[in-house]
């Protein structure tokens, strides 16, 4: 709908509700520039009126804090977190030069390397199996999607009992086979893989969820045609699943990618970080930074380079997805 | 289409399998909020007998009550605030047409690019110095706009025929009375799908909680169970399993009804 053509057909009701028939009136040109240019005044306001609680909220938690990040990271700052010292990039520059930080980065793209495509991948197996019509598959989607309901909390607390060094299910299952118990959140080895099998896990439910919708569309007649022509299961899952589901695809990859890069809660509950720096996410060291050592600069730096990472991605997502609009 | 008995068989055994992995983490803490310290540590698989014993101390122990009563206020108003704000935002950009309407949803889709996360800091700090640290307020009111609400019923609002509105128009119905009446009503799927979505996120937020609370008042049931953790982790497992069953019971009960709805809900607000 243009905006052209509903300007018309407004113009058209009002001269309906005026009374008359559209056909005989005859309006001076000067009063329709009018009339016009008064409704469009009035539409203007009556526009912002709808919009104006949103733009409101978003202004003050969204925009300007961006815009008050983006200067604090240039200054540092009393405990209050108010500016006090103008120093430039010194705080980007830390950040590149700490190991602390430098550590950090690198956890946060292995953490990312290890979730993103192990979750797409296993949803997507449990999408493709989900998605076929037998007895009793709703209960298998429930099952599957119902990670989505368990809140980064719960799911910590109850992985925390599964890397239990002594009672914990998984050395449990270690010491039947006669292996030696592993320090899962303890040992830097194993830290951030157990903290990845932990986001997998929870990321899982939503991950599976979309993906199912995604296949739910593929028209059947596709499937009936290549199975006339005497495909194979694995060649229909190559060549019509795959390239149909590819938007879907694209989507839950980079949702995946932007959470995997703000994760936060099942750092806070299962490691607080350690051992070793090993699972010191992102968004746990601007925690520390901001709200425990009271260095809002530097940890205003890190959210930017959050950020920057973050608006990257989503660019990337709308382009694909527009690619996506003009070959359908 | 027929499935080969083989395949079927194969099939249903992977399903099996799965369905076991993924949801043996919750059905173990579940056994285990019912168990005595004894037997978890002995390493049992289920309870001697079904004891309430966990949930009796935890209840007694912690204000738990109190957490859950807030998280629910607190999602409920996350709720409501994002309904009412997303539908009157969708109604101008499906029904309104003024100037800068396109520079205004330009700005509307801008917002999924800034990462709440990067906006914490300065955040903490307003509602700081609003004096709403501690209070429900300062927990819900940076949640209330949501782009993807207001896009997901956009769409549904540009399903509504024109003509209605042209009718509407001609039986000189003003654009709230429209909104009230027409397009609402004719939206409720959607209404309902986000209600839920935001109900979802909302119970089981965790960093903003975190940070704007700093004693019990307003504290939901999330931060609850990390200082639960925190405090009972060496040898009260069974209080603490109790704990997560009670904070996941509401969301996963939420889940199974509409399981369906979301499913159709996040793919539509994925892609139109």
């Amino acid at each position: 709908m243009t905006e052209g053509k509903f300007n018309g057909e407004m113009t058209y009701a009002a001269v309906v509700r005026a009374g008359t028939e559209p056909g005989t009136v005859e309006i001076p040109e000067t009063d329709f520039a009018k009339i016009k240019r008064k409704r469009e005044i009035r539409n203007f306001f009556k526009g912002q009126l709808y919009l104006l609680p949103s733009i409101l909220l978003f202004a003050v938690f969204l925009f300007y804090p961006l815009f008050r990040t983006i200067y604090l990271s240039f200054f540092l700052t009393d405990s209050a977190g108010t500016p006090t010292v103008f120093v430039g990039l010194d705080n980007f520059r830390k950040i590149f030069t700490s190991p602390v930080f430098l550590q950090s980065l690198q956890s946060t793209v292995l953490f990312v390397l290890y979730t993103v495509p192990g979750t797409v991948f296993i949803a997507l197996v449990l999408a493709v199996l989900a998605n076929e019509k037998m007895k009793g598959i709703g209960f298998f989607r429930t099952i599957f999607s119902s990670t989505m309901g368990v809140s980064v909390a719960a799911g910590s607390v109850f992985w925390m009992f599964l890397f239990h060094p002594t009672i914990g299910w998984l050395n449990q299952l270690l010491k039947m086979f006669g292996l030696d118990p592993v320090g899962w959140l303890t040992d830097p080895k194993w830290a951030l893989l157990s903290v990845s099998v932990t986001t997998i896990w929870m990321n899982l439910g939503f991950t599976f969820l979309v993906l199912l919708g995604g296949l739910q569309s593929i028209d059947d007649y596709l499937y009936e045609s290549a199975e006339i022509d005497g495909a194979g299961y694995f060649y229909k899952i190559r060549r019509i699943t795959i390239p149909l589901l590819s938007p879907t695809l694209f989507f839950v990859i980079t949702v995946s990618l932007i959470n995997a890069f703000q994760t936060f809660g099942q750092i806070d509950m299962l490691t607080r970080g350690g051992p070793q720096n090993e699972t010191n996410l992102i968004v746990y060291v601007i925690y520390q930074e901001a709200f425990m050592n009271y260095q809002y600069g530097s940890g205003s730096a890190l959210a930017i380079i959050l950020f920057v990472i973050v608006l990257l991605l989503t660019v990337l997502q709308f382009k694909l997805v527009e690619k996506r609009v003009h070959y359908q | 289409m027929r499935i080969p008995l083989g395949r079927k068989i194969l099939f249903y055994f992977l399903l099996a399998l799965f369905a076991a992995v993924i949801f043996a983490p919750a059905v173990i803490a579940f056994l285990m909020s019912f168990m005595t310290n004894q037997e978890i540590f002995a390493g049992k698989l289920f309870p001697h007998s079904f004891s309430w014993d966990n949930y009796a101390r935890l209840f007694e122990r912690f204000p738990i009550i109190h957490y859950l009563t807030n998280s629910l206020v607190v999602s409920l108003l996350i709720m409501a605030g994002q309904l009412i704000l997303s539908s009157l935002a969708a109604y101008a950009f499906a029904f309104l047409s003024f100037k800068g309407r396109d520079a205004i949803f330009f700005l509307f889709i801008a917002t999924m690019m800034i990462p709440f996360e990067t906006s914490i800091i300065p955040n903490f700090q307003t509602i700081r110095n609003l004096g709403l640290l501690d209070t429900y307020a300062g927990m819900t009111l940076p949640f209330f706009a949501t782009a993807f609400g207001t896009f997901l019923l956009r769409q549904n609002f540009k399903q509504i025929p024109r003509e209605l509105k042209e009718a509407s128009e001609i039986a000189g119905m003003g654009d709230f009375k429209f909104f009230l009446t027409v397009a609402l009503p004719m939206a409720r799927t959607s209404l309902v799908t986000l209600g839920l979505y935001a109900f979802l996120t909302s119970w089981n937020m965790y960093l903003w909680p975190l940070l704007a609370t700093t004693n019990e008042r307003v504290r939901t049931v999330q931060i609850g169970l990390r200082q639960l953790q925190s405090q009972e982790q060496v040898n009260e497992w069974g209080m603490i399993m109790a704990g997560a069953v009670i904070v996941v019971v509401p969301t996963l009960i939420l889940l199974f009804l509409g399981q369906k709805r979301l499913q159709r809900g996040l793919t539509e607000g994925a892609f139109k």
